[in-house]
């Protein structure tokens, strides 16, 4: 098959086909799904073109039951004969492999036979001409700034995908996705020599409503230039202000101990705490899958299950995990649709969300931090240490930018320790938030 | 065409046969991008195989195969690139990326390719294919041990996850330069993850190892229980561990996995691409002094068997042992070649890619420092109060501002030359190029770690393997919980 002849019918029949030989081999059960994808990337650097990248991407995975057992397999490879070594293969680790009673397909009733149209698929006719003189443009507004004496560079990007999911209880659901990007990446020196680089991106699955080049490349411009003239700073305890890109990571750390994996591999800190009070009373996690345009939504999750839009956090109160049918049963518990990742979860106040100079009038003497850097992350206890870099504040206004520094906690104290949230939100991703203010941190430094 | 080697029948098996092409195709298609007035054109084919069985509860209830295949060409222009990949390896698809990547290139040139003429260099490892080296039974039986021994080790293990991972490549890399050459890169490793939990307190250990053989070096070595050992005896000590301190001190870094710092730290830094673009802190400092006489780091792709070692790499180019500090002077980056061609110089041998949907790009194999003249305990005795961290999690580096920073797993505090008791785990910051000036003694006990690093660069993910011996470092800044107020 090739790539120009592949309709939406086709990768239907592709994996219906993977389904029967599944059956044909003896599983009882089997679900299979199959991606394909198209895209253009093209980066300028320092006014030239730089690379010129088109992608094609294409892979097949199959799971196979034999009774409780089960096996995986996949490959980027869609002949015939392979797709039929593939389905050998996962069949061949179903029969070698031990059982386990939670294995197995989603229970039927929550699959998506029906599911939403959610305005996901905008296809971008961007030939590789336009594509440089967008990033060109993107480019230029960073390089405008006097300050910015270098360039890693910046880049377009337009992706074009298709997902077809089966299984072996008749569901058989697709969806096209498009997922465009504009990203620039700079680096500004001062006198003394010294260096620093920042960038900016914007994604969106319409191309019509990403940030325009210009404003990337001065956001690009401005959040490295600001980095000038950083110094280290004392050990101290402070409060902390999360910049709304670098607190998605808080959320992120937060799905990462919430999710069935980490609950029955008891690896973590959020163990046996549902129905209680882990976040700060104000706040409130909400998911919302079917958001129309929205950068994680889905209207069924990797296993066929209907998606829901539901209440995570309320109040503070965990309400719920992210689960798969597997880890759903392994905890007695029903899957939340969560197979294969998080869709547009949405962190608020139910204090009134403040501006950037209220947030910093709020913070009064503590540090804004802009970037986060390592792995000190302890899911199994929530001890929280990593390398950052940002902005010290005395009475409500930035007084100097800082790096060299580590931030350290345990996430329970900080999640119960937010004061304030910022309006404006982040939602460039899954993870959607604004500005995070946690009331106390150790900050390690000179 | 080169004579037959030993990697000749995967290569046509996998590579060749299932798409009918020929050493010709491959010719054709550099043809293609060639007839742009390119500088360089390269076609990578490549074929893997990975597997991975978990144990989890004492159950192996979860296991995977994956099949990966397809080619990468690319065509470069002095600082431009154009390169497409597919899936499929066909004569038409190869024909269709090259038409994609010579678009960077304008005029038409009538010159004939340059006669390939590569001969093969030493391998590293031996070719076998590390999937079928044990039957699924003995991979079962070998997590099994894995479980066994960690359950059995103590009472407070409560939970014991345990993954067996393989991985067999095939790769053709032809190039406009003359290089036809075939690799096949074996790798495994065994990674054990451990819960503890002692008066309702929990706490995790991990360990893990590989390189590029089959499972069945991992049984002559031992490496089941021995790993299993050295994950409980983690979680068990993390179990006692107090909070770490806050500040800046002198750290003592234990040998092998500890060698992070120097990959984070001076590695990235020293890589051409950011030298050629001046965007590394270390742009500059070709034959300055960055350390001191006693210390000197090497990046060697050419060791037997480890995991970040490669015969050749994804360019063809042979690997090499590169010194990247010499007696504490900076005396060399690692290149790839569209990198050392904008730079005039040669390839280190470091062009490497994750994947053919991937362009290569220079990266670090195995780096290390060498050892120095201080035994270890001489090194702990002279430290008043300080860390000693010997288990990390991993780090990573702004190169541009030189800052980078990498996480403990295994720490103690040391108060009086001796070692007092185990802290949380703290992450470390510092600049790195000053932080060699601050390391004061270098340990005699040069050892690289056990073979599960990988390293993350724009995106893409490749094996590496580190290493140092002890160090003291005067100052570094420890990110440690234990709230005080400066």
């Amino acid at each position: 098959m090739t790539a120009e002849s592949a309709s939406a019918q086709d990768l239907r029949t592709c994996v219906q086909q993977a389904l029967d030989q599944a059956r044909q081999q003896g599983a009882t059960a089997a679900a299979v799904s199959l991606e394909r994808g198209e895209g253009l990337t093209v980066s300028v650097r320092l006014g030239e073109l730089e690379t010129i990248e088109r992608e094609q991407d294409q892979g097949l995975s199959i799971t196979a039951y034999f009774g409780q057992r089960r096996g995986r397999a996949s490959s980027t490879d869609l002949r015939e004969d392979s797709i039929e070594r593939t389905v050998e293969a996962a069949c061949q680790i179903a029969r070698s492999t031990e059982e386990d009673p939670c294995h197995g397909l989603p229970d039927e009733d929550r699959l998506a036979f029906e599911y939403p149209e959610l305005d996901l698929h905008h296809p971008w006719d961007l030939d590789s001409d336009e594509a440089v003189r967008l990033a060109l443009e993107c480019e230029d507004a960073a390089r405008a700034d006097a300050r910015i004496a270098n360039s890693e560079g910046a880049e377009v990007r337009r992706y074009d995908g298709i997902r077809v999911l089966g299984n072996s209880l008749g569901f058989m659901g697709a969806y096209r996705r498009s997922s465009h990007d504009l990203s620039c990446c700079v680096v500004a020196a001062d006198e003394a020599g010294a260096q620093e680089r920042d960038y900016w991106h914007s994604t969106h699955c319409d191309w019509r409503k990403m940030q325009d080049p210009g404003t990337v490349g001065r956001i690009a411009a401005e959040r490295t230039v600001r980095r000038l003239g950083a110094q280290p700073l004392a050990s101290c305890v402070a409060p902390v202000l999360f910049e709304a890109p670098v607190a998605r990571s808080l959320l992120g750390h937060f799905v990462g101990a919430a999710s069935g994996q980490a609950l029955y591999h008891e690896a973590s800190f959020l163990l046996g705490r549902k129905d209680e009070q882990v976040w700060a009373e104000e706040i409130t996690l909400t998911e919302h899958p079917h958001e129309a345009g929205g950068a994680a939504s889905a209207p069924f999750d990797a296993e066929g299950v209907a998606t829901q839009e539901r209440t995570v956090v309320d109040n503070g109160i965990l309400r719920g995990w992210f689960l798969s049918s597997y880890s759903a049963r392994r905890l007695g518990l029903a899957s939340t649709g969560n197979a294969g990742g998080i869709r547009n979860l949405v962190l608020e106040s139910r204090e009134p969300a403040l501006s950037w100079d209220e947030l910093l009038q709020r913070l009064g003497r503590g540090l804004v931090v802009t970037e986060l850097m390592g792995q000190g992350v302890n899911q199994v206890t929530g001890d929280y240490s990593r390398g950052a870099a940002g902005f010290w504040v005395e009475n409500g206004a930035v007084a100097h930018p800082v790096h060299e520094i580590t931030i350290a906690g345990s996430l329970p104290d900080m999640y119960r320790g937010i004061v304030a949230v910022g309006a404006e939100q982040d939602r460039r991703g899954s993870l959607q938030t604004g500005a995070l203010l946690v009331d106390r941190m150790q900050i390690a430094g000179v | 065409m080169p004579d037959e080697r030993v990697t000749d029948g995967a290569v046509r098996r996998y590579l060749l046969d299932p798409g009918e092409l020929t050493p010709q195709t491959l010719e054709q298609t550099l043809a293609h991008a060639w007839s742009r007035a390119c500088d360089y054109a390269d076609v990578y084919l490549q074929h893997s195989q990975h597997e991975s069985l978990t144990i989890e509860n004492g159950v192996v209830k979860d296991a995977a195969f994956t099949l990966e295949q397809g080619a990468g060409v690319r065509a470069a222009l002095g600082e431009k690139t154009g390169f497409a990949y597919s899936e499929e390896l066909s004569p038409d698809q190869l024909l269709e990326a090259a038409r994609a990547a010579r678009s960077i290139a304008h005029g038409d040139r009538q010159a004939r390719l340059p006669q390939s003429s590569s001969t093969p260099p030493p391998a590293v490892c031996a070719y076998d294919n590390p999937l079928q080296d044990l039957g699924m039974e003995q991979k079962i039986a070998l997590l099994r041990e894995v479980d066994e021994t960690a359950r059995g080790l103590a009472p407070e293990v409560k939970k014991v996850t345990a993954t067996l991972a393989s991985a067999y490549e095939v790769i053709l890399i032809a190039s406009t330069e003359g290089v036809y050459q075939t690799d096949i890169r074996p790798l495994v490793r065994l990674s054990v993850s451990v819960i503890a939990e002692r008066d309702g307190r929990r706490e995790i250990g991990g360990h893990g190892g590989g390189g590029r053989y089959g499972y069945s070096r991992l049984l002559e070595t031992g490496a089941p229980a021995r790993f299993a050992q050295e994950a409980v005896r983690v979680a068990l000590l993390n179990l006692e561990s107090q909070e770490a301190p806050a500040g800046t001190m002198t750290v003592v870094l234990g040998h092998g996995w500890p060698g992070v710092l120097l990959h984070e730290a001076i590695g990235h830094g020293l890589e051409g691409d950011a030298i050629r673009k001046g965007t590394s802190a270390f742009t500059h400092l070709m034959g300055q002094r960055v350390a001191s006489p006693e210390v000197t780091v090497v990046d060697n792709g050419t060791l037997p068997d480890r995991r970040g070692s490669l015969c050749m790499d994804d360019e063809g180019t042979p690997t090499q042992n590169t010194v990247l500090i010499e007696d504490g002077i900076i005396r060399g980056f690692l290149y790839d070649r569209l990198n050392a061609r904008l730079c005039k110089t040669k390839s280190t041998g470091n062009g490497r890619r994750e994947s053919y949907a991937h362009q290569p790009m220079p990266r670090m194999t195995n780096t290390y420092m060498q050892a120095g003249a201080h035994s270890p305990e001489e090194i702990l005795a002279s430290v008043d109060h300080g860390l000693y961290a010997v288990g990390f999690n991993g780090g990573q580096v702004d190169i541009t501002s030189g800052k980078f920073v990498f996480s403990a797993s295994e720490a103690y505090l040391i108060k009086n030359g001796k070692i007092a008791h185990p802290v949380k785990g703290a992450t470390l910051v510092g600049d790195g190029p000053s932080v060699l000036r601050r390391v004061s003694m270098v340990g005699d006990d040069l050892e690289l770690d056990d073979g599960i690093g990988t390293c993350g660069k724009d995106g893409q993910q490749v094996p590496v393997g580190v290493g140092q011996p002890t160090l003291r470092v005067d100052e570094l800044t420890v990110g440690g919980t234990q709230m005080h107020d400066g």
